[in-house]
């Protein structure tokens, strides 16, 4: 039986734990992506302890809805995630990177139980919803399809393709969340390559659209909550406003934390900043 | 039976098998009237998806279809689903799925739309991906069987196909066997070495047959062989081959660099055993001219794949 409804007593209390996981799994790798991983956590801890159905003892389970992580380089949350719902024990978040680990630097499906789709390479996992949510449609299966998108990612035109594809087929089963912090490696989404205005562009691409703060648990639950509900044919974005590096002082807005991995000093720090955090 | 298009072959298979796999469900990027998929289109409308000229999109959505159950068929000409290699490593190789890529409209076979619209690479690019299957067959009875087996096999699989019409290389009695490199071609008198094994792929097979002919009648053994499957690749019959052959002369519409030349080279490099291989097919692009004044350009007629039996490469 899927355990996904039950919710946590506090979730606000439980995203703390994720983060300290983040955190000290990417120590222990020596290199990772603290933070696109810090920015995703509130939106990824929402999803899976309220509303997907899955079953951590059968990843493979018929019926489960299905998520894409296609911003694969924040997997570090999404094995946070997992963990904590059951896939695999905590303690195995250490081997994040490490030879013959399933936790794979990018995910990856073939080598973990739970992973739908094997990302990293930008741009393509919504298409992949789209097939998984087509497919969803054909079979007349009532289960739902999220995948969550980089800012940065949105500059790979095969994104602009699929968003351009679901609602021809109707996909209002297919939630897109575009995790919105408006950094990329090389500076400011603004910047390198504008991507705006977001909202208006996926409305014009007729989606129905919400934007979110993507760290208010209780917005990205409304607004996961209405995006579920949608029964007009209209596939659902979530443009969520995040802070890159959220949760931690040093990290906050701070490209330098996209692609590096904390020092145990940092990484100290870090965890004390996120246990007295608000 | 009369000459056909791998292309139209194809086409027929995919609308009969759908008739007993439900889960079979065809995409196409606007090109459906070519790559022979109107029929299924026609027939089941509901498991047929038009992608629009987007083919990116199209492999990543066939990713998603196969991990829930689907086997999707995807077509376009070769050289646009290849523009895409990096989509087709992520989302068919790396992920493993049970996607059917089908690129039509393979070489300079294609004729007068020239260079953009041929496929000439793109063996090369799936052969370097693991897990992939790369097929091509050579005749209307190939192509049926090929394609049979394609849709029951579990992973990804990319199979080539002519524009142009091929004609029958296989009597009725043909078995096709994935992974195998079949004889189509034995002279009368079977010599103690041959003149020269030509293997071929495709398109020249039967400008092979001819070539093979041509000799025999002025008193050279020549055998030909057909390589269906290219990857994976049947090197020990290409080993065998060259055992008893004073050449190899390996024939593609195709470039010669990671292609079937290619193949051959390495299964007997890495064998260790010595034979030389002569390689006909496009060391450069392509041009606009009919099929035939193009096959004959480029060296892929009887005529001139007969000379090449005859001496080793300079």
């Amino acid at each position: 039986m899927p355990t996904s409804t039950a919710a946590p007593t506090d979730l606000k209390s439980l995203t703390k734990h994720l983060r300290h996981d983040i955190i000290r799994m990417i120590e222990a790798a020596g290199n990772g992506h603290p933070g696109g991983s810090l920015s995703i956590i509130d939106i990824l801890a929402v999803l899976y302890w309220k509303f997907l159905k899955h079953d951590p003892k059968q990843p493979a389970w018929e019926g489960r809805d299905r998520f894409i992580l296609s911003k694969g380089h924040a997997c570090p949350a999404l094995y946070a995630v997992m963990a904590h719902r059951g896939y695999f024990p905590t303690a195995d978040l250490l081997n994040l990177r490490k030879l013959g680990s399933p936790l794979q630097g990018h995910p990856d499906r073939l080598r973990m139980p739970g992973i739908e789709f094997s990302t990293g390479s930008l741009g393509q996992g919504l298409s992949v919803g789209v097939g998984m949510a087509l497919a969803a449609k054909a079979d007349k299966k009532d289960c739902k399809t999220v995948v969550v998108l980089g800012d940065g990612e949105m500059q790979e035109g095969q994104c602009w393709e699929a968003f351009m594809s679901a609602p021809k087929f109707k996909l209002d089963n297919l939630i897109a969340i575009v995790d919105h912090n408006n950094g990329q490696i090389d500076g400011p989404v603004t910047e390198v390559m504008n991507i705006e205005p977001l909202t208006d562009k996926l409305k014009t691409f007729n989606w129905e659209v919400q934007a979110v703060d993507g760290h208010d648990l209780d917005a990205v639950e409304k607004a996961l909550a209405k995006a579920w509900a949608a029964k007009d044919g209209r596939p659902q974005a979530i443009v969520a406003k995040t802070v890159k590096g959220k949760g931690v002082s040093f990290m906050e807005h701070n490209i330098a934390w996209h692609g590096n991995a904390p020092k145990k000093e940092d990484a100290d720090k870090a965890c004390m900043e996120i246990k007295n955090g608000r | 039976m009369a000459a056909k298009a791998t292309r139209e072959s194809f086409g027929e298979t995919i609308l009969e098998l759908a008739a007993t796999n439900e889960n079979l469900v065809v995409l196409d990027a606007d090109l459906s009237k070519s790559t022979m998929t109107q029929p299924f289109m026609k027939k089941y409308p509901a498991r047929h998806f038009e992608m629009g000229i987007a083919e990116q999109n199209m492999i990543g959505v066939a990713a998603g279809l196969a991990l829930s159950g689907k086997i999707p068929v995807l077509t376009s000409f070769a050289c646009f689903l290849i523009g895409r290699v990096e989509s087709i490593r992520v989302s068919a190789a790396y992920n493993q799925t049970n996607m059917k890529l089908v690129g039509t409209h393979a070489g300079i076979g294609i004729g007068e739309d020239g260079t953009s619209q041929m496929g000439l690479e793109d063996v090369a690019a799936m052969r370097a991906l693991p897990g992939m299957t790369v097929l091509q067959p050579a005749d209307h009875a190939e192509t049926q069987q090929a394609v049979r087996w394609m849709i029951e096999h579990k992973g990804p699989v990319y199979i080539r196909l002519t524009r142009q019409k091929m004609p029958d290389v296989h009597g009725p009695d043909y078995k096709w066997q994935p992974n195998k490199i079949d004889v189509v071609y034995e002279p009368a008198k079977k010599p103690a070495k041959y003149q020269a094994t030509i293997i071929a792929s495709g398109g020249p097979v039967p400008h092979a047959v001819e070539a093979a002919k041509l000799l025999e009648a002025k008193g050279f053994a020549v055998r030909v062989a057909n390589a269906s499957t290219l990857l994976p690749f049947d090197g020990d019959t290409v080993a065998r081959i060259a055992k008893d052959s004073q050449r190899i002369v390996a024939v593609e519409d195709h470039n010669v660099h990671g292609g079937l030349g290619s193949a051959v080279c390495e299964a007997i490099a890495e064998r260790g055993i010595s034979c030389p291989v002569v390689r006909i097919g496009l060391r450069s692009f392509g041009e606009s001219a009919t099929p035939e004044e193009l096959y004959e350009k480029y060296g892929l007629t009887a005529p001139s794949i007969a000379e090449a039996c005859l001496k080793n490469p300079a």
